[in-house]
């Protein structure tokens, strides 16, 4: 049987709650929201927190996906397939649906969140490639007050980021800008599976020229799960397949994957440059109003 | 510490550890057997129960975050001496073997169809996608399933190729 080492538990009633717990508890104190990564890490002692703090109470306060101006919002708790569900989200960034219909499975989905998934920070994590290319930005809380983090600067390494142990992701924050087109591309081995390679890109198109672009990667080592420099050669070129290979064969140059059981440098580095290219002619079809 | 969860409209309470994961509760705390406890990974489904509502893999629930939400388990499908029809669709159309996927196929289908209550073949395999039946190659389960919906429908319930009677 597999079961976690002993811990304390507190259940959070307030997001200043969990704040309070956090600083309390101390740094080895970590927050439990879905737990659908946390939990099966703590049976293998990968994990060992002296304590969890439960958020899933906060659902009130932090599971909204709304509109808010110019922004698409998105709580911290809301379940992945509430993000699957949201029909303002898809609206706005397909890739979002994209994305979580290969996340995990149907059952897994109800109860994982969106904001553990980020701070959990694994390396083959899907909304954090699909964050980075839509440069979202979190809002973080301490008790020193609220503090916005980009995606792109969240994540310091493997299961690490810059939020400090007594620190709560409330939600996450990604601008809407008319002309815009995006899409989520990942191949996987079996449903449920980490992702052997994916890449998500969201694209600007004035006309038939790229007027912006973001290129987020996971699963192969890419810095921050971006592709700046494929992103930077391809703003201002036309939109064409041609600009999206040489763009993807970029991304691929610029990323580290590793080898392991889901295969070796060489196919991980060409599913980074072919999935690239398909993300980006899909989100251009889109963006085109080709294809929903 | 102390967790009462209402379990199939039954209050349970029980001083557990707060390592106690839920589907243990169901299982020693409170008796229920019907809820299967497999890989332990939340890769096979077994161990599947409604959490308010939605299916949920026990196995990777702590007790703790049930506490004073209601669980459904398959022994919950049952309605005053009747079947649910997705259990008796499992019968007619011989959708298990050994059985020991079934509770957790049986809750998910139980949601797909109350979310979804005609649903194709393809939207059934993307419900039970994240279950593994070592028995039946899943063609059974998508036919049990479909005879459910059929039944609730009120439309023709088809004669499934396997026989309706299974003798043990």
């Amino acid at each position: 049987m597999q079961v976690p080492a002993p811990f304390a538990y507190e259940r959070a009633t307030s997001v200043e709650h969990a704040i309070a717990l956090l600083g309390e508890l101390g740094p080895e104190a970590r927050v439990v929201a879905g737990g659908h990564s946390l939990i099966p890490m703590m049976k293998l002692r990968l994990a060992r927190p002296d304590a969890l703090v439960d958020i899933n109470g906060l659902g009130a306060e932090l599971a909204q996906i709304r509109v808010d101006g110019d922004e698409l919002v998105i709580g911290s708790l809301a379940r992945h397939a509430d993000l699957l569900g949201s029909a303002v989200a898809g609206e706005h960034f397909p890739i979002f649906h994209d994305a979580e219909k290969v996340i995990a499975d149907p059952v897994v989905r109800n109860f994982g969140t969106v904001g553990g998934s980020l701070c959990q920070a694994d390396p083959a994590e899907d909304l954090a490639a699909v964050f980075a290319a839509l440069d979202g930005v979190a809002t973080v809380r301490g008790p020193a007050g609220v503090r916005q983090v980009r995606v792109r600067e969240l994540h310091v390494g493997p299961y690490e980021t810059v939020l400090a142990p007594d620190e709560l992701m409330l939600e996450l924050r990604v601008a809407i800008r008319p002309g815009g087109g995006s899409a989520y591309e990942k191949v996987e081995r079996r449903v449920g599976d980490y992702p052997v390679a994916a890449a998500g890109a969201v694209i600007w198109l004035d006309g038939d020229t790229v007027r912006d672009v973001g290129i987020g990667l996971t699963a192969v080592g890419a810095a921050h799960f971006a592709a700046p420099e494929a992103e930077a050669a391809l703003r201002g070129q036309p939109a064409t397949e041609e600009s999206f290979r040489a763009a993807a064969q970029l991304a691929a140059e610029h990323c580290n994957p590793s080898a392991d059981q889901r295969g070796p440098v060489d196919y991980k580095r060409h599913l980074a440059a072919e999935l690239t290219t398909r993300a980006l002619r899909r989100a251009a079809a889109r963006a085109r109003g080709q294809e929903a | 510490m102390e967790v009462t969860i209402n379990l199939n409209g039954t209050p349970e309470t029980h001083e557990v550890e707060p390592r106690l994961l839920l589907v243990h509760f169901i299982r020693e705390k409170a008796g229920l057997r019907g809820t299967h406890w497999g890989c332990d990974t939340s890769n096979c489904g077994t161990c599947v129960v409604w959490l308010d509502g939605k299916p949920v893999k026990s196995c990777t629930v702590l007790a703790a975050m049930a506490d004073g939400r209601s669980v459904r388990t398959v022994e919950g499908l049952e309605q005053g001496g009747q079947l649910d029809p997705v259990q008796e669709g499992f019968m007619e159309c011989h959708g298990l073997q050994c059985g020991f996927c079934t509770p957790g196929m049986l809750m998910t289908a139980r949601a797909l169809l109350d979310d979804n209550p005609d649903p194709t073949e393809t939207e059934i395999r993307e419900a039970i996608s994240g279950q593994l039946c070592r028995c039946t190659g899943y063609e059974n389960i998508v036919r049990s399933v479909r005879w459910a919906a059929e039944k609730e429908q009120g439309g023709p319930v088809t004669e499934s190729e396997t026989p309706a009677e299974v003798t043990a």
